[in-house]
């Protein structure tokens, strides 16, 4: 059927995995159509894609270092840009991100610009340096760039921990995903996400981890942009939702005004029994708050957000496969152009979700209707009755009031398909999309870390004349104990979503940024300079954490600094003191300071 | 001269990296400084602030992206850095 070699045939492979998929849908569709129940459809929509990635990642598994920690270098521009962006649209974009919006409106949208600015970082200051390096894994360019185990075991530390704090979240969204869907508690649901997960990576590595990310990417992005064009135009809204909405967001603004922002107050949500974790609406959709104090909490947000984004490993990596220096430039543009298709549709899915709730003129307004009536509608009754949406009468007049509805954030994009009235066969296709979304990232997560391990702590520290067989068996057998132990820790259950994901983004500007970047852009930086930046970076930001978080010792912020800002902390610090340490210590040798010159031109070949 | 190549294949394209960095700014964050005053005029009927943080800054870094990676390109092949791929 296909002619030539793999990479040629991407195109038409990937167009009839797509048409397959579609296939697969309609199928389902009609399952429904004849009466098949809804729970059988959301298993039989988890089980295909994950068998599908499985198969991919057994076909592509290999016993050559080259393929198994940069699949080769060979993967085309807009391929990497696929396989990138469903790297980086983790469980909380692709689950969380557009309720966060429906609760925070412009206040959250920050998380929107943070994640999609960064890219502009990526792409000018690292991917393509990075790539002409010929690095393996992060730590392997900062071990070589600095030269010695002492840097490359603090780049290894700050990896760890970032993708480590990441992980358990991806890990945490694939259970509550496999838990819902498949009926089976979240414990359990837990552990089939890694096996999941597991089968993706294990067998080929990178190479196996870039072919199913691009195939996840897929059904991803169909699962998110296919409800939300369907109900815009079952509403009539616009054919082109994205652009389209500005009527509506005038219209909540509105609603908003009619019905009254109200916050209730701690007391009243405890005595009428609400459980943890769900909100009301209570802050505007589109309005902006004013004052100086606002608008920093939003840009010191963007920022954590942006630095982050470039310092995190698993995404760097990413542009270690491609085929030249010109490719990871370009594929950092294709990766964002991907990324953004998802993130301008969260929000027109947020007004979507709010106004077929709050808009009494629609069938599907629930807000000012009798609190029976409510209880009695399907969607209503099977998330109240998972503890994930409740009804609290505070004024006792059987109408629901705005600040009455509760739901919880995290389900609104699982929900919004039956909100909006749509059949069952979109719910499965999202929760497809959701698993899908959770397991790419986490399989980079696992792989960034489990590569760092093998790769810089055994081969390079403990064990330099290991064989290829021998060092990518340690690979697998790390991979594996990183899953589990990400799994465990996921199943205590210990945070929330999206929390510990921006943490992530806290712990690797406070420790990667700087070091990376100075170490192509200023030669004079020095081994001893990188060493000092990372650890008091990272010992600063962290005892900042420590510091500010409501978990730890939940002190005042300063300036608004909170728990989620506190890469603000360690990032200076890490710039001060490698720039002071590095002009204090001997300037690099001149075998380094070539090194750097060389990495500055792109053609040629690579460093390593 | 491939040394003083190098260093104006060096300069040119960290001028282009401040350049690109600077309309980065802008858009990420000198924008955001005045949200609430942005927010009274509309783009598209939506509020302009509003529009900018849902697509408006994020299409722009798209296209500052693809420009700016272009751009390089043209420094890289003027110097005879190109790459055939």
């Amino acid at each position: 059927m296909f002619k030539g070699n793999f990479i040629d045939n991407l195109p038409k492979i990937y167009g009839t995995y797509t048409g397959g998929f579609l296939v697969f849908c309609l199928l389902m569709a009609l399952l429904e159509a004849n009466g098949v129940s809804a729970k059988t459809i959301g298993i039989l929509f988890l089980v295909f894609t994950i068998a599908i990635y499985a198969l991919i990642g057994i076909l592509s598994r290999t016993m050559q270092a080259d393929a198994y920690y940069v699949a080769g270098r060979q993967v085309p521009t807009v391929f990497n840009g696929m396989a990138t962006a469903a790297d980086w649209m983790s469980g909380a974009s692709f689950v969380a991100m557009a309720g966060g919006i429906f609760y925070g409106g412009y206040t959250y949208m920050a998380f929107l610009v943070g994640w999609t600015g960064g890219y502009v970082l990526v792409s000018s200051l690292l991917a393509p340096y990075l790539r002409k390096f010929g690095c393996y894994t992060v730590p392997d360019f900062i071990g070589t760039r600095y030269g010695g185990n002492l840097v490359r075991a603090c780049a290894v530390l700050v990896l760890v921990l970032a993708s480590f704090t990441y992980v358990t979240a991806q890990i945490n969204a694939t259970g509550t995903i496999a838990s819902r869907f498949l009926g089976i508690p979240f414990e359990l649901g837990v552990w089939v996400g890694l096996i999941s997960i597991l089968l993706c990576s294990m067998l080929g590595g990178m190479r196996a981890v870039t072919w199913t990310q691009v195939a996840q990417y897929i059904v991803l992005i169909i699962a998110y942009l296919l409800p939300i064009f369907w109900l815009s135009n079952k509403f009539g809204f616009g054919f082109f939702p994205q652009f389209m909405l500005g009527d509506e967001v005038a219209r909540l603004g509105e609603l908003e005004a009619q019905y009254g922002l109200v916050k209730n107050s701690a007391a009243d949500i405890k005595s009428a029994g609400v459980p943890g974790g769900l909100k009301s609406i209570s802050v505007s959709h589109a309005g902006v708050a004013e004052g100086g104090m606002a608008a920093w909490k939003f840009i010191s947000l963007a920022i954590c957000m942006m630095v982050g984004t470039a310092s995190l490993p698993h995404i760097l990596m990413r542009y270690f496969t491609t085929p030249s220096v010109k490719s990871a430039r370009r594929s950092v543009a294709w990766s964002l152009f991907f990324i953004f298709l998802l993130y301008f549709s969260a929000p027109a899915l947020a007004t979507l979700a709010k106004i077929s709730i709050l808009d009494p003129n629609l069938a599907t307004g629930i807000i000012g209707k009798s609190i029976t009536d409510v209880q009695a509608i399907g969607w209503v009754k099977e998330w109240i009755a998972v503890k994930q949406a409740y009804i609290a009468d505070f004024n006792g007049d059987g109408i629901l009031q705005l600040n009455e509805w509760f739901m919880r954030g995290d389900v609104i994009v699982l929900a919004t398909p039956e909100m909006g009235g749509l059949p069952y066969v979109i719910s499965g296709l999202v929760a497809a999309g959701g698993m899908a979304a959770a397991m790419s990232t986490a399989d980079g997560l696992i792989l960034a870390i489990s590569n760092a391990l093998s790769h810089d702590v055994y081969y390079k520290m403990v064990d330099p004349k290991a064989d290829v067989a021998k060092r990518l068996i340690v690979a697998r057998i790390l991979l594996v104990v990183t899953g589990a132990f990400g799994a465990y820790i996921a199943s205590m259950r210990l945070t929330g979503i999206l929390g510990s994901v921006a943490w992530a983004f806290d712990f690797a500007m406070s420790g990667l940024f700087f070091p990376l970047v100075l170490g192509v852009w200023w030669k004079r930086a020095t081994r001893q300079g990188a060493a000092a930046g990372m650890l008091l970076g990272l010992a600063a930001g962290t005892a900042y954490l420590v510091y500010v978080a409501p978990a730890f010792m939940g002190n005042t912020p300063w300036l608004g600094i909170d728990h989620l800002r506190f890469g603000l902390i360690g990032a200076p610090v890490c710039l001060v003191s490698m720039v002071v340490v590095s002009l204090m210590t001997p300037e690099p040798d001149a075998k380094t300071q070539a090194m750097v010159d060389d990495v500055r031109i792109p053609s040629g070949k690579t460093i390593l | 001269m491939s040394k003083n190549n190098a260093e104006a294949h060096w300069m040119k394209t960290r001028s282009l990296m401040f350049l690109t960095l600077a309309i980065w700014f802008f858009f990420s964050i000198v924008i955001f400084m005045f949200g609430s005053s942005l927010n009274n005029a509309s783009f598209l009927g939506y509020p302009l602030a509003y529009y900018m943080c849902a697509q408006g800054s994020l299409g722009a870094f798209v296209i500052l992206i693809f420009w700016s990676s272009g751009k390089q390109n043209q420094i890289d092949e003027e110097h005879g850095y190109g790459e055939d791929d």
